[in-house]
């Protein structure tokens, strides 16, 4: 697909509507179950994005990763929670207008932000996870273990609270 | 590769790992204090290695992370609070009703996570320093899972948290997205006056004052504070602000002088709510954990000052109070470990007749919180002398005016609890007994910020050779 070209442009505008309209759903769906699914479908359609950019590699981690493994958990994480009715399992609040207001604000800032700096658009070039893989173990390899650190001590974390909770029950 | 630059960042992660399988070779119901020994011993060892790396300049890779004075000073002062922390915690950590081991661990990690962010010189190396540092205290801080408000606490630092990072990676991806790079250097030479630049600066920014508890980003402390166990508020307040600075300071000197926008603005308008709103709303609390939130907020405003100038001195004043904050913050919370331990809270009226019960846990939390107001001889004196006084000389009389005049007000609410221990009646007879690790925490921070109020000129000496590796 060629950057800029019309079908380029029209994939950009049809995932990005997936993923916001998924988005939008996340949060005013009242059954959680419901937010959790197009939670994941959310991440496919960035996952889509990724693709446009000729990001391969990362789209396909967030195929994997976000859509698959983490969308999963959390469906499975309400199924173990106690709650009374799945129907009402996410209700809104009242601040729904102050939070749209607070939202806007933001979104138009950004907005504005976007649109109104010159951008330095290059050419790109196709990342390879080869490349990817290699910068993590050289000029990047302080923060990759270190995320290895953070994902040890989450480990240790969610075994600790299990414990603490049952120590509770 | 320059593994040198890394020594003490990856010293600390095996010290944690081997705490980590010692735990495993351990009986079930054995004491763990014997790893809380471990604990405080290797990183005694790492701090008196570590004294003899001043000078030392390193970048690991392309300068993505980068070995200087300044990240020394920084990870000492961070060593030091770890060590005394893990003294006072000894018995709290006992008394925890299941993983104990793991306790130290984390606590590690999250120093890993602050040592890390005093080096990144680079944006994704300074995210994960945060996210590192950050997860842990999220355990840490719901540590407790049996009590309401240390899971409350948890939730909330969670959410918030999280919030506070996804605002800053999106200011971050805003950075990357002008200059195309992601170190400072390259930052420094690519970021262009443009709009984006306006809001991805404001919500890098934001993140840090998330970190430092500067408002309007300081909602979480007060609730966090009191929910967490003490120890790790001590190092929440201590750590994760100090860790805030030295990221931010680092970022503000090398990135953003450049670019031609007003930064120092926006922390003159951060450092005066900070103190304002820091110095007010403690007047009220009963509670000293929430109290003492406040007072960090207020220092945060302090600390925030020094930052105006944009020159070595005023972040040798930085790094100069951080070092003395953690002395007297040590002071505070290894007495109110002691005295929550004895009465099981936290309010002014359980800290009521101290100086009769234990005169020495009254002395030392007198001299913490005076140095905290800032009267000499005490440390914290010195410290906001430097900050105010760099402050003035960058032309900026009002702020200093107005950290002085707030510096007066918050000598009422720190004389409070003075007041308390030394004219309230004690609410029991029962005797109180203090456990030797925490006095002996206790003493040693007294007698430090003692000994730095009368005599300041070593460490402001290191301070300012510290601060000179980041101005040139």
């Amino acid at each position: 697909m060629e950057n800029g070209g019309l079908m380029h442009t029209l994939a950009f505008f049809l995932l990005s509507g997936i993923t916001l309209a998924a988005a939008m759903g996340v949060v005013f769906k009242r059954n959680l179950v419901h937010s959790a699914f197009l939670l994941s479908v959310t991440f496919l359609g960035v996952a889509g994005l990724y693709m446009t950019l000729q990001a391969e590699f990362m789209a396909a981690v967030q195929a994997l990763v976000y859509s698959g493994a983490v969308a999963v958990l959390v469906v499975i994480g309400v199924m173990l929670t106690h709650r009374q009715q799945m129907s009402r399992s996410n209700p809104p609040n009242k601040m729904l207008l102050v939070g749209a207001l607070a939202a806007l604000s933001v979104v138009g800032a950004i907005v504005w932000a976007i649109l109104a700096t010159p951008w330095k658009v290059g050419k790109g070039s196709v990342v390879t996870a080869g490349d990817i893989g290699r910068r993590f173990l050289t000029d990047f390899a302080p923060p990759f273990e270190a995320v290895a650190l953070l994902l040890l001590a989450a480990l240790i974390g969610a075994v600790v609270l299990f414990k603490g909770g049952k120590a509770q029950s | 590769m320059n593994f040198d630059a890394l020594m003490l960042e990856m010293a600390v992660a095996l010290l944690a790992l081997l705490i980590l399988v010692a735990d495993l070779l351990m009986e079930p119901g054995q004491s763990r204090r014997k790893l809380g020994y471990l604990a405080i011993a290797g990183l005694t060892g790492l701090l008196l290695v570590s004294l003899g790396r001043y000078g030392m300049q390193g970048a690991f890779f392309n300068g993505l992370f980068l070995q200087d004075d300044y990240a020394l000073f920084f990870k000492q002062t961070f060593l030091i609070g770890a060590i005394l922390v893990c003294l006072f915690s000894l018995d709290t950590v006992d008394n925890l009703p299941h993983s104990r081991a793991e306790f130290y661990v984390l606590l590690l990690f999250a120093v890993v996570g602050m040592m890390i962010l005093a080096s990144a010189n680079d944006l994704i190396t300074l995210y994960v320093g945060i996210e590192l540092m950050t997860f842990s205290f999220f355990i840490l801080v719901g540590y407790v899972l049996c009590e309401t408000k240390s899971t409350e606490a948890a939730i909330k630092y969670l959410v918030l948290a999280s919030a506070a990072s996804a605002v800053m990676l999106y200011g971050m991806s805003l950075l990357f997205g002008i200059a195309g790079q992601l170190s400072y250097n390259a930052l420094a030479k690519g970021l262009t006056a443009s709009p984006a630049l306006i809001v991805g600066g404001v919500m890098v920014l934001s993140g840090f004052a998330f970190k430092i508890a500067a408002p309007p980003f300081h909602m979480w402390a007060p609730d966090v504070y009191e929910g967490a166990p003490i120890p790790v508020t001590a190092l929440l307040a201590m750590g994760s602000k100090a860790a805030g600075f030295a990221a931010m300071v680092r970022i503000f000197a090398e990135v953003f002088p450049g670019t031609g926008y007003p930064w120092p603005l926006l922390l003159l308008l951060l450092s005066g709510a900070a103190m304002l709103v820091g110095n007010l709303a403690a007047i009220p609390q009963t509670n000293l954990k929430r109290m003492l939130a406040y007072s960090s907020v207020a220092q945060a405003g302090y600390l925030l000052t020094g930052m105006l100038s944009g020159g070595f001195a005023g972040v040798k004043g930085v790094l100069f109070y951080l070092m003395i904050y953690v002395f007297a913050n040590v002071g505070a919370f290894a007495v109110l470990t002691a005295v929550s331990r004895h009465r099981n809270g936290e309010t002014i009226g359980d800290i009521a007749g101290l100086s009769r019960k234990a005169p020495v846990l009254a002395v030392v939390m007198t001299v913490s919180l005076l140095s905290m107001a800032g009267i000499p001889p005490l440390a914290g004196f010195v410290g906001k002398f430097f900050l105010f006084s760099s402050a003035i000389d960058a032309g900026y009389l009002w702020i200093a005016v107005l950290g002085f005049v707030l510096s007066m007000v918050s000598v009422y609410y720190y004389l409070n609890v003075v007041k308390s221990m030394y004219l309230g009646a004690p609410a029991d007879d029962r005797p109180f007994e203090i456990a030797m690790p925490v006095r002996v925490t206790a003493v040693f921070a007294m007698a430090a910020t003692l000994a730095m109020g009368v005599y300041p000129g070593p460490l402001s000496q290191l301070a300012e050779t510290a601060a000179k590796t980041v101005f040139k």
